[in-house]
Parts: structure tokens; C-alpha cells; sequence
């Protein structure tokens, strides 16, 4: 049993958490990821570690509800318990001393985002950020990105916040004006794939992460795999950061859609008895 | 009681058939497929061994079962010692009573195979283990006095288990870690439920528990702990490194990104270890194969696992797929015999060279081309070479590579000074099973590359011997 210690809302459907795991507290870079899962019926998903606390023995992580498994964790707070939790696993980023860089976060994204963007503030760069939401109540975490950059600017799809437009509107006008040495871009595919297309002229190393299917996240199965450059990599022990300029985004986002019935299923049937659920999830962690 | 029947009356018993569950009930279902012996098989079929002065069956076992002593104490009627005298060698009896490939080990060195059947030692040791499970009196070996000696096992797989069982008896403090949320490793996410049910797994695993082993299940040893600090800061004297075969061989050929392509690994993962067939009271999903046409690619007893499971998950056509021919095939007989009851279509001499599919990347198809047998190649068997224009689909929505596993590269790429072969597995020495690294020893499938349950066995004991020397002695 793994325990939250701490949970807090930080937008809507996006809830962050703070889990006991010391194993993986102690060994957690930026980059990396968990698989949990949080009942005995539960499905493994990933999500990328936030932050991690050595000394109590602590990792964060951010959650946006959006299927049953990431609806159901939302539900949980502070003195629940999640079942499984296993990690570090992937591999860290790159760290190096690039320059400028420009660190991209759309929605969720940018938790993320966060703990490369201060390793490589840490390494000496000059560290750009960009947050992209559809509007204000999205913008998540941005005190925390601040303190994590030199510049953050942010962007809304309506204006309502920072300034309206998308990031890559951003993005184009600071490679244009000043040079840009390297870029991090993290949230939905499109966001990311357009990303690419922006840095690819002028060859901008730039790294994104994947988040495709996984089961176990320690390369037994291969259904995370994904297409970068001619060869299969598998996002969970290869990634989940790769070359943004080399991920096939067509076949990540086909193969993304392989369980949609079967997750509009379960969250259809969520919506209905969901209660009971967490009840039921809830009960067995008072349980122990 | 002795056996007092004369040996050539023996010789002229017929071998007991195992009974099964009819292909037609089973191949919709989960439930075991083979029944076990009742008493009366049992008594009848031990009554075969003709005990000879040395044992083959014996020598033919990679753990050394001692059979004819098992059988000598199931025909005096006392089951509870023979399962006794199966552990002192055996710590998973009703695993391996299902698994085993016997026909090539116990029953392969049985004097009776040269001219009739042989003694049907696997089953006997199966209604053994069962028996002793149902009596709940599970006999627990002698615990040697501590030793005060540590050691680490990493991967809760048959070499893992077996050698777990082995060193927590001489005295050892052990513990197993696990990645996966679930011990058994390949025994639940690999093997499944109608062939090994999930529970035997469980309570053989719960007698190690009794006897003092420990278990830490979600550590990927190599990412959340390294060895180094295993038998640093953690301060353990030696670890094992049994980390088995787990990295998915696909076919390099194209289309094998399209939705509906699968490996092995990840079919039979959703299904035994996620319970995925149970969806949606289990949330992770798989395929929906009803009413679906599914292919499998190999011809292994992974291959056997695959196709047998897409038939239970309401497969409308279920079909293996293999570019040599039926003689040359791996799986056990048992396994080909049952998959065919069950209507499994072979299709022999057939090699796919394409995944087809439609625009938007959903399998359709598996383009296959026929195959003939050539010279002998260097495993021995004979070469298959494609015959020219001879095209063709098989249609399916599902396609199953089941050809192989490779090294797990997490423990060797966080462990410089551990020496790999070209392939990545992790060089041991073949008795010792020391690796480069002092005190850290390696068997099982990361050594050998994928093999059996019981080689894998066989390696946990080997280790077990091997390692309780070192932390003895302290002397590498």
C-alpha cells in the first residue's frame, strides 16, 4: 500500500497528489514515471513524477481525469492509499547546458514539464516557458513554473489569460527574435506534433514525451511501442522522451485509440455506479 | 504395501489417461482443461514403475525429483510422504506437475518409453501435489539455525521461487523482489489459468512464505535499487539474478505498428496477469475477439498459450501460423494435441511477411507467403525457404507474434560490471552461475535465453547451492 499524504485540487478535473514511495523518491530524475494501479481490479497506468521529496520519502504527481482508472484516483485524498505503485522507470532527460531553451507545457503537460525545466535551469541554461491552456481556469501550476524558469509566457486559446493564441505562436516569435537552442514540449499530441513541424526548419534539437500505451513499463510486452525514425522503440525503457523530430505522431495517435470503446465503456459505467466504486476503493484502504 | 506384481505383468499395464475436460466445454473457457487423477488412476498407474536399480527418471529431472521413492510411498498409501519427498528436491510439485515437459525429462529417461508408454510421472506428481494442497497439511522442510546471511533474489519466476525455497532452508534471510504487482512472474502473466490456475501458483508460493521467505513485490531492480546498492546500504551478501526472458521479439516486418498487433507478452500479460477477459469487472482492456478472425505466429508453447486464449475470448477463427512444419514445432505434444481438440486451424509452412490493415492503422489482414523445407540449417532442422509467388491474406483482426523473447536489458544497463553475451543475456558459469561481479549470481531464462519452467528450476537450485558456498565461505 502506498499512501497519500497530501492532495490538493489544481484545476478543474486536474488534482495534484503526494504518495509515499520512498524507493521510488530516492531514485526519481526528471523524466521519469510511475505505473500504478490503485485497486486489486484496477488497470496499470503511467504518469510522470512531478517532484520527489527524498527525506519523507514522497513523490507528486498531477492527474487529470479523464478515464475511469485517472477518474477514480481523483476521487481519492489524503489518508486513502493506492494499491500499487511502481518506479522510477524510463529514462531521466538529457540534461545539458544548451543555451536558450524553451520548455513547452499544454494542460497537464506541464507538471511534467516542471522538473526538467529547473534541471536545466540548474545546468546553467536560460530557461523560456510556455504554458498553453484553452482558457484562464485551465492555466495549471504556473507559480511553480515561474519559479522554475527565467521567462514564462502564457497562452489561451481565448485570450481570457496571458496572451491569446497558441503556444507555438509563442514559440515562433522567440526563435525568430532571439535564438533558440533547444525545446521541451509536453501535453496533447497535436500540441507536441506541431511543436515539431515549428522546430524542424532551423533543425532546433527538440525532445518531447510520449505517453502511449503500457502495461508493464519495463519492456516485457511492447505495447507502448512507437515508431521513431524507421525503428520501433518502446516508449516505456527507450523514452518517454524521444526526438520530437523523428516520432512517427500519426501511428502514436492510432495507436492511442485502440481501447476507446472499451475505456467509453468503463467510463460510461463510471459515471453510473462510480460511487460505489470508490466507496468499495476507499473502504479497502481504511482496510489496509 | 510392496508392489507385488511381476514386471513383465507391469510392462503390459496400459498408461492411465489423464482426464480432461471435453474440447467443446473448454475451449470457451478459462477452467482447467486437464482434471487430475482420482485415487483409483493413481493406485493403477503407480503400480507401472517397475523401480529400477537406476533410475532414469531421476537423472532426467533438472531438480532431481526422486521418483521412485515417491511412487514406492503412493503405493504404501502414504501421499502425504510422497509429497514430502517430492519437496526436499521440488518446491512448485503441482506447478511442474502441470508444466513440466515430462515426455523430454522424468518420463523421456523412463525404461518403460523404449517399449510401451512410459510411467505417467508428471500426473502422479500433480494428484500429489493437489492432494497434499486439499489435505492442508502441507509439510514444511526443516529450517537450518540462521545463518545470519542475507541474500537478495531478483525476479519472482520458477529459478526465483525455486531457489528462494532452497536457500531460506539452509538458513538464509531471503528475499525475493518482484516487478510486477503479483508474485509467480512468467507462472501469472505468462502461463494461463487453463493450464496453471493462478491459486496453485498462489499457495505454493504461500508455503515459501511460511518457511520464512520474503517478498517485496513493485521494485524494478535496476531502476528503483541497483545491485550495488543491494549489497551495499541494503547490505545483503549476495544476490540472484533471475530476471527471466521478458523483452518481446516482434518480426521486423511492416505493419506491425497497426492496431491489433500483439506480442505474446503483452496478449497472455492483459489476460492472466490484468484479467483483462474479465472486463469490465477488471479494467484493462484487450481486443474485444469475438467473433474476430485471430492469428498467431510461432509455433512455442507461448504460440499453444495464445491460440488456445483468442478461442476463449470468442475468437471466430483461430489460427497458427508457422514457416516449418508440424514435427518441427517446440510446444509439447499436449499442448498441439489439445489446441487441435479445441479447433485451433494450423496452418504449416506458412511465414507471414506482412501486417495489412486498414487507412486508419486497424489490422485486417496477415500476408503470408508458403515455405519449403530445405537442407538442414545449423539448429539441425531443415531450412525453410519461400516459395515463389505464392502470396497470400489471411484475414484477422487480431495477429499474435509469438516468436521468441530477448534479454530484459534493466539490471545489465544499470550494472557496468556485469558481464552480457552479444545478445545481451548475463554470462554465469554453467555450475557455479557466478557472474563477473562478485556475489551476484545469475540463471534462468537471462542466462540461458527462453527455456522451460523447470530448466529455470533447475538453475534456482543450482544457485541455491552455489550461493549458500559463497556466503558461507565469503571466498569468490
Amino acid at each position: 500500500m502506498f499512501p497519500i499524504v497530501e492532495a490538493r485540487v489544481l484545476g478543474p478535473n486536474v488534482k495534484e497528489f503526494e504518495i509515499a514511495a520512498p524507493r521510488v523518491a530516492r531514485k526519481h530524475q526528471a523524466g521519469q514515471f510511475i505505473i500504478l494501479r490503485i485497486y486489486d481490479r484496477g488497470e496499470r497506468i503511467p504518469l510522470t513524477i512531478k517532484s520527489a521529496d527524498r527525506e519523507r520519502g514522497t513523490i507528486t504527481i498531477v492527474v487529470q481525469a479523464i478515464g475511469k482508472t485517472t477518474s477514480l484516483l481523483n476521487e481519492l485524498g489524503k489518508g486513502d492509499s493506492i494499491l500499487d505503485v511502481v518506479g522510477p522507470l524510463g529514462k531521466p532527460s538529457e540534461i545539458e547546458k544548451f543555451g536558450t531553451v524553451v520548455v513547452i507545457g499544454g494542460g497537464v503537460g506541464t507538471a511534467i514539464a516542471l522538473p526538467t525545466a529547473a534541471a536545466l535551469r540548474d545546468a546553467g541554461n536560460h530557461v523560456i516557458a510556455i504554458l498553453g491552456a484553452r482558457n484562464k481556469g485551465l492555466v495549471i501550476l504556473e507559480n511553480d513554473i515561474r519559479a522554475a524558469s527565467h521567462e514564462t509566457f502564457i497562452m489561451t486559446d481565448d485570450g481570457s489569460y496571458g496572451e491569446k493564441g497558441l503556444v507555438t505562436d509563442k514559440l515562433r516569435e522567440l526563435i525568430a527574435s532571439r535564438g533558440v537552442d533547444f525545446v521541451l514540449a509536453i501535453g496533447p499530441i497535436p500540441m507536441m506534433r506541431a511543436v515539431a513541424e515549428c522546430t524542424r526548419p532551423q533543425s532546433i534539437r527538440t525532445v518531447v514525451s510520449l505517453n502511449s500505451i503500457m502495461v508493464d513499463g519495463t519492456g516485457m510486452c511492447g505495447g507502448c511501442r512507437v515508431m521513431i525514425g524507421n525503428s520501433s522503440k518502446f516508449a516505456c525503457v527507450d523514452g518517454p522522451e524521444f526526438d520530437a523530430h523523428e516520432v512517427d505522431f500519426k501511428v502514436l495517435m492510432q495507436r492511442n485509440e485502440m481501447y476507446k470503446e472499451s475505456e467509453q465503456k468503463a467510463m460510461a459505467d463510471f459515471r453510473l455506479n462510480g460511487g460505489e466504486e470508490v466507496k468499495r476503493v476507499r473502504g479497502a484502504c481504511a482496510n489496509g | 504395501m510392496a508392489n507385488t506384481i511381476p514386471n513383465k505383468e507391469r510392462m503390459k499395464m496400459p498408461r492411465q489417461p489423464m482426464p480432461e475436460r471435453h474440447a467443446h466445454a473448454r475451449a470457451r473457457s478459462f477452467e482447467e482443461v486437464n482434471l487430475g487423477y482420482d485415487l483409483d488412476l493413481v493406485a493403477l498407474e503407480a503400480l507401472r514403475c517397475l523401480a529400477c536399480a537406476k533410475p532414469a527418471c531421476t537423472s532426467g529431472c533438472p531438480v532431481g525429483v526422486k521418483v521412485k521413492d515417491f511412487v514406492d510411498l503412493i503405493i504404501a498409501g502414504d501421499y502425504l510422504g510422497a509429497a514430502a519427498k517430492i519437496r526436499e528436491d521440488n518446491a512448485l510439485p503441482a506447478i511442474t506437475g502441470r508444466v513440466c515437459p515430462q515426455e523430454d525429462q522424468c518420463e523421456g529417461g523412463c525404461i518403460m518409453s523404449k517399449r510401451a508408454d512410459s510411467l505417467a510421472i508428471g500426473h502422479l506428481e500433480r494428484f500429489i501435489a493437489d492432494y497434499e494442497r486439499a489435505s492442508g497439511k502441507v509439510g514444511i522442510p526443516t529450517i537450518a539455525p540462521r545463518t545470519g546471511k542475507k541474500v537478495a533474489i531478483v525476479g519472482s519466476g520458477p529459478a526465483g521461487l525455486s531457489a528462494a525455497g532452497d536457500l531460506v532452508q539452509k538458513g538464509h534471510q531471503v528475499r525475493v523482489f518482484e516487478a510486477l504487482h503479483e508474485l509467480g512472474g512468467v507462472l501469472v502473466y505468462g502461463i494461463p489459468e487453463f493450464r496453471l490456475p493462478k491459486e496453485i501458483v498462489k499457495q505454493d508460493i504461500d508455503v515459501l512464505r511460511a518457511m520464512g521467505v520474503e517478498f517485496e513485490t513493485n521494485v524494478v531492480v535496476g531502476k528503483s535499487v541497483t545491485l550495488d546498492e543491494l549489497m551495499g546500504e541494503e547490505g545483503y551478501d549476495a544476490v540472484f539474478v533471475a530476471t527471466g526472458a521478458g523483452l518481446p521479439q516482434f518480426l521486423s516486418i511492416p505493419g506491425e505498428s497497426l492496431n491489433g498487433v500483439y506480442s505474446a507478452n503483452e496478449f497472455l500479460t492483459r489476460i492472466n496477469l490484468m484479467r483483462a477477459y474479465r472486463f469490465p469487472e477488471y479494467d484493462e482492456p484487450v481486443y474485444d475477439c469475438r467473433d474476430k478472425d485471430v492469428v498467431v505466429v510461432g509455433a512455442g508453447n507461448t504460440a499453444m498459450d495464445s491460440v488456445r486464449t483468442a478461442l476463449r475470448l470468442g475468437a471466430r477463427s483461430a489460427t497458427l501460423v508457422y514457416r516449418r512444419g508440424e514435427e518441427e514445432m517446440p510446444a509439447r505434444k499436449e499442448e498441439i494435441k489439445h489446441a487441435k481438440e479445441e479447433g485451433v486451424i494450423f496452418r504449416m509452412l506458412t511465414n507471414p511477411v506482412e501486417m495489412v490493415g486498414t487507412e486508419k492503422g486497424w489490422l485486417t489482414g496477415v500476408r503470408c507467403v508458403d515455405m519449403e523445407l530445405g537442407e538442414p540449417d545449423e539448429s539441425g532442422r531443415r531450412k525453410p525457404i519461400p516459395v515463389a509467388g505464392s502470396e497470400f491474406v489471411i484475414d484477422a483482426s487480431v495477429a499474435i507474434i509469438a516468436a521468441g523473447t530477448g534479454a530484459n536489458p534493466l539490471v545489465q544497463s544499470t550494472t557496468p560490471d556485469l558481464a552480457t553475451n552479444k545478445k545481451n543475456y548475463i554470462v554465469a558459469d554453467p555450475e557455479s552461475l557466478r557472474t563477473s561481479k562478485r556475489g551476484v549470481f545469475a540463471g534462468g531464462d537471462i542466462v540461458t535465453g527462453g527455456a522451460t519452467v523447470i530448466l529455470a528450476m533447475g538453475a534456482g537450485r543450482k544457485a541455491a547451492k552455489s550461493i549458500h558456498e559463497y556466503v558461507t565461505t565469503m571466498t569468490w
